[in-house]
């Protein structure tokens, strides 16, 4: 270096002599990159305050709303202000829980194929529906000759276990015909094919079956009247279905953490390679995979047509995008995240409508519930794109 | 890479040409057969041959029913008795063991429809199966009663197979001529509406009225002279079209450019001119094209030069028909300027942009996939925000925006009532669509677009700015959407949320990958195949009876392309080198050293140049 040390530009002034450029040179670097990025970032961070305004806003509406009607704020947006009584607070409350806990069902079939293979199975809703349509069959067909009335317990379990069959059969063809060939393929390539599994499944279906809107048969009134469980009004299907959910997940959670096809499981979705090393069949492990992940999205299909009590070709569409959601919530390729994921998306949507928009004077609040559920998707990842509890992904897919 | 690699169990190559015949792979023809089975089944129960039988291509013998099971053991026939070619192993020589193959299969397939129909005779499943119905049966077994139906589907079955398999043993100008004859023929079949429409504005009706029977399809007699006439002009022709091409592409300079100029002077002739020869109804399916044709030329910037799968496009198409319905039309309930189209579109673009802006914003450093299904959330946000009571007052909720005028051009009104007129504007913006898709293919921006596409770090760490240009990418697609939106709502008059339905975007993505993702040819022949024969989500195309099973098809067509063919029809040719970059460069690791692989990949670069350089004079 010479006494004036001027190795970058010699055309400027002595300032960035001494330090041969370096400091001086970096530290432009970073500015100019920090200046492009920021222009994005700052929007985003506009979006970000914007949301969480309004969220906090509609909320505080919500609350002095409770507090008294006649408070100038609560009147602000919504002259016509109620707010919700206690009771209708919880039956909120249990619907979305009953919800939730079918969307983190079907969220652990996306987040365990998601685990394993790295991509999302956008047929997965419609494993979903398979199972509810074949339950409707069964269901309206023992209806039909009298065994849904007389012994419903026996019938409800050989639907079940016919639902579960059918759903299973469905992802596991499904990862054999559409998957297995493009497992090697970039990322986005098995993510269209199921996008074309998903229309084909829905349209043959409705080719089959017609596209009316099929009715499950009535309940027996046992099974459904209006139960009382710590001052928590509930019917007994949203019962039936938190249960049946918590067992389904409990299995799971046995199967996954206890089992040795559970360890070749995570062994899989940890490195496919080296599991294939340690002499685990890797393909036989996948189709476990999407069996299992069948399995659950078949009980929630059952469990759909006993709480909503209809199933159309297009059952699988929404709430297979929203358990997509709940596995991103909860972080994907993480079980017990899916779960909770689905919890909290189900309560989510059916009262964010009611606490936060409702007193921000929107009408019609109950249409815009789905728009809520996208939201929730946006702002996870706006926030915290790994989702509350951590993603789990192999180590190629740690990107 | 992975360590699930397993040999397929088909691989029986090794075998010697004297093999017998009985010496079959059986489990292969199991499987297959099965399939054929099922598949006969599957389309029968959707309710394809009821519901089709009423197109007739060929007079009395076939309908486009019986077809859309006919093809099935043809094509499995061909697929089962295909040897896979290993390098290194001496393929033995197609033969009668082959032709055993495919009838086997077929009787196998013919067997399950067999079975099929006893059990329509015998049980009644109405209940679920909606097609399950005795009009079925009769159709099956053409109305000569069960045990002739049984007997004729299991011949038939077998027949088709062997055709299928003799495919590969007749010499290769035997099957040039039939599959020519075959092609030709079924085209004019399924042409028929576009071809009787066009005779009629030139005065040679007596041609189509020989040609075509009254109730539909070519009558017999010409069906097969025509067969025999596309046969001998296939023999005639052999060859000439790949010289053609050949010496076009041999020409260099100003010779070249001569040739392009007159080439897209002819092509933009015949576009002008020939909508003036048809009918309403055609001109009307070929303004739908144009619709669409300009959306997948917007979605092939986004997805098939930027590589960002937006699900959420029909956003952009619903935000350039809602401005143009708010802006023109007099009964917009909130706002209603009554302005002029052409102002409208300046604040189209505008606002498409800025929604891009908006929606890309927060999606464009996502995971690929993750930004998927977002933009889908997002296409589906604005169409539940556009039918909601809460913006009701604004945009007219479920009911939208009806009375929109027509495009008012001082000397004429383009409306949807003159479909030839909006067939017109579209090609306007069709072509400017392609002249920008082209000028930014070859562009700074566009190559970093591609770049990005084929690895987004590299991108980044060659100085490319990934998130000013994906961000772009979204921007420029939106635009293109909302123009296509905007002349929409021009043409039908009125908008509604449901015409916006998550399903058109899908249906986009289909159009540019059965095209060719990235290439500009590869989007107008993916718009003109499937929006003109199939139809878009809701306009009908020239088979119109399959309205009912489009979105089957296209979702069939979806996986199959995926599996098959990932870079389309017409495949640009940097694309399909990233698609089968394994195999591309194994089978030059095969031919020779690693030094010729640079040699190859640098003549993919220059022929893809001189592709582009094509499209740009034919193009339009």
């Amino acid at each position: 270096m010479d006494g004036n040390g001027c190795l970058v530009d010699c055309g400027h002034d002595g300032t960035i002599g001494h330090f041969a450029g370096g400091s001086w040179l970096t530290a432009t670097i970073e500015r100019k990159s920090a200046r492009q990025v920021s222009k994005v970032d700052r929007f985003l961070t506009l979006i970000r305050v914007f949301l969480v305004g309004l969220i906090v806003v509609g909320i505080l509406a919500f609350l002095a709303q409770q507090l008294a009607p006649d408070n100038p704020f609560a009147r602000w947006r919504n002259p016509d202000a109620v707010g919700l009584t206690g009771d209708q607070f919880k039956g909120l409350l249990m619907s979305g829980l009953s919800q939730g806990a079918m969307y983190g069902l079907i969220a652990l079939g996306y987040s365990m194929v998601y685990g394993v293979l790295g991509f999302i199975n956008f047929a997965h809703g419609e494993v979903f529906m398979a199972g509810a349509m074949t339950g409707f069959i069964a269901s309206d067909k023992f209806s039909a000759n009298g065994l849904w009335e007389s012994n419903f317990l026996l019938s409800l379990v050989i639907v079940i276990v016919l639902a579960i069959m059918v759903s299973t059969f469905t992802a596991v063809l499904m990862e054999r015909v559409a998957y297995r060939p493009l497992r090697e393929s970039p990322r986005l390539i098995p993510l269209i094919t199921s996008i074309g599994v998903s229309f084909f499944i829905q349209n043959a279906v409705m080719g089959v079956f017609g596209p009316s809107t099929k009715s499950y048969p009535q309940l027996p009134q046992w099974l459904s009247k209006q139960r009382s469980i710590f001052t928590f009004e509930i019917a007994g299907t949203k019962l039936l279905v938190l249960f049946v959910a918590a067992i389904s997940m409990a299995g799971l959670w046995y199967l996954v953490e206890r089992t040795k096809t559970g360890k070749a499981m995570r062994a899989v979705a940890e490195d496919k390679e080296i599991a294939a090393l340690m002499g685990i069949n890797v393909n036989r492990t996948i189709v476990t995979t999407f069996a299992v992940g069948g399995a659950m999205a078949g009980i929630a299909g059952i469990l759909w047509g006993l709480l909503f009590r209809s199933v159309t070709h297009m059952t699988g569409f929404l709430p297979g995008i929203k358990a997509f959601t709940a596995a991103v919530v909860g972080g994907i390729g993480n079980l017990p995240g899916a779960m909770i994921g689905g919890i909290s998306l189900g309560s989510a949507e059916s009262i964010a409508p009611l606490v936060i928009l409702e007193p921000l004077g929107v009408p019609g609040v109950s249409q815009l519930k789905d728009a809520v559920a996208f939201t929730v998707l946006v702002l996870v990842l706006l926030f915290k794109p790994s989702g509350l509890f951590g993603e789990q992904l192999s180590a190629e897919d740690r990107a | 890479m992975s360590a699930t690699m397993t040999s397929s169990p088909g691989a029986t190559s090794g075998v010697i040409s004297t093999a017998p015949i009985t010496d079959q792979d059986w489990r292969k023809l199991g499987k297959w057969g099965g399939l054929c089975a099922l598949a006969l089944v599957l389309v029968s129960l959707i309710g394809m041959p009821v519901g089709l039988d009423r197109r007739i291509l060929i007079h009395p013998v076939l309908s486009l029913g019986y077809l859309s099971l006919l093809w099935i053991p043809l094509v499995l026939g061909f697929v089962v008795s295909k040897r896979i070619e290993l390098e290194g192993v001496e393929s033995p020589e197609p033969g009668s063991r082959d032709l055993v193959a495919g009838a086997l299969m077929g009787l196998a397939g013919g067997i399950g429809m067999a079975l099929f129909m006893v059990c329509l005779n015998i049980f009644d499943l109405r209940d679920p199966l909606v097609n399950w119905s005795p009009k079925l049966l009769e159709l099956l077994n053409y109305g000569r009663g069960l045990s002739f139906g049984v007997v004729a589907w299991i011949i038939t079955c077998c027949v088709l197979g062997l055709v299928g398999s003799s495919i590969h043993v007749v010499p290769a100008a035997v099957r040039r001529v039939v599959s020519y004859a075959t092609f030709g023929l079924l085209s004019i079949a399924v042409l028929e509406g576009a071809i009787a429409d066009l005779s009629e504005g030139f005065g040679l009706e007596f041609l189509t009225d020989a040609i075509y029977a009254k109730r539909g399809g070519i009558t017999l007699v010409w069906s097969i002279v025509l067969a025999a006439l596309i046969g001998v002009i296939s023999v005639l022709t052999k060859g000439k079209f790949k010289a053609a091409k050949a010496n076009y592409s041999e020409l260099q300079g100003p010779e070249r450019k001569r040739a392009s100029r007159v080439l897209f002077l002819v092509v933009a002739l015949l576009t002008l001119v020939l909508p003036l020869f048809l009918g309403t109804i055609m001109n009307e399916l070929l303004a739908n094209v144009g619709l669409f044709l300009l959306l997948a030329l917007g979605l092939n910037i986004v997805v098939g030069l930027a590589g960002i799968l937006d699900l959420g496009y029909v956003a952009f198409f619903a935000v350039g028909g809602y401005t143009t319905a708010v802006l023109t039309s007099a009964d917009s309930p909130f706002f209603a300027p009554e302005m002029h189209f052409a102002v409208t579109l300046v604040i189209v673009v505008v606002f498409a942009g800025l929604v891009g802006l908006v929606i890309g914003a927060p999606v464009i450093r996502m995971r690929g996939d993750y930004l998927a299904i977002v933009t889908l959330g997002f296409g589906e946000i604005i169409r539940l925000l556009f039918m909601s009571d809460w913006l009701k007052p604004y945009f007219g909720g479920a009911q939208g925006i009806t009375n929109v005028p027509g495009v008012d051009l001082g000397f004429a009104t383009i409306k949807g009532t003159d479909p030839r007129s909006v067939f017109y504007l579209v090609l306007v913006f069709c072509a400017l669509a392609i002249y920008v898709s082209w000028r930014l293919q070859a562009s700074r921006l566009g190559r970093a677009w591609m770049a990005i596409r084929e690895d987004e770090k590299v991108a980044e760490a060659m100085g490319i700015n990934t998130v000013n240009a994906k961000l772009l990418a979204f921007v420029v697609g939106a635009v293109l959407a909302s123009f296509s939106g905007a002349i929409l709502v021009a043409k039908v008059g009125s908008v509604f949320p449901n015409s916006f339905m998550i399903l058109v975007s899908i249906i986009i993505l289909v159009v540019v990958i059965v095209g060719g993702m990235g290439n500009i040819a590869g989007v107008l022949v993916g718009s003109f195949v499937l929006i003109g024969i199939l139809g878009g989500p809701r306009q009908p195309g020239l088979l119109h009876e399959f309205q009912s099973f489009k979105l089957l098809i296209y979702g069939a067509l979806l996986v199959f392309m995926m599996l098959q063919r990932p870079e389309g029809l017409v495949p640009s040719a940097r694309r399909s080198q990233e698609l089968h970059q394994e195999e591309f460069l194994q089978d030059v690791w095969l031919k020779g050293d690693a030094h010729e692989a640079d040699e190859q990949v640098a003549e993919v670069h220059t022929e893809e140049n001189g592709d582009s350089k094509g499209q740009q004079e034919g193009g339009a």
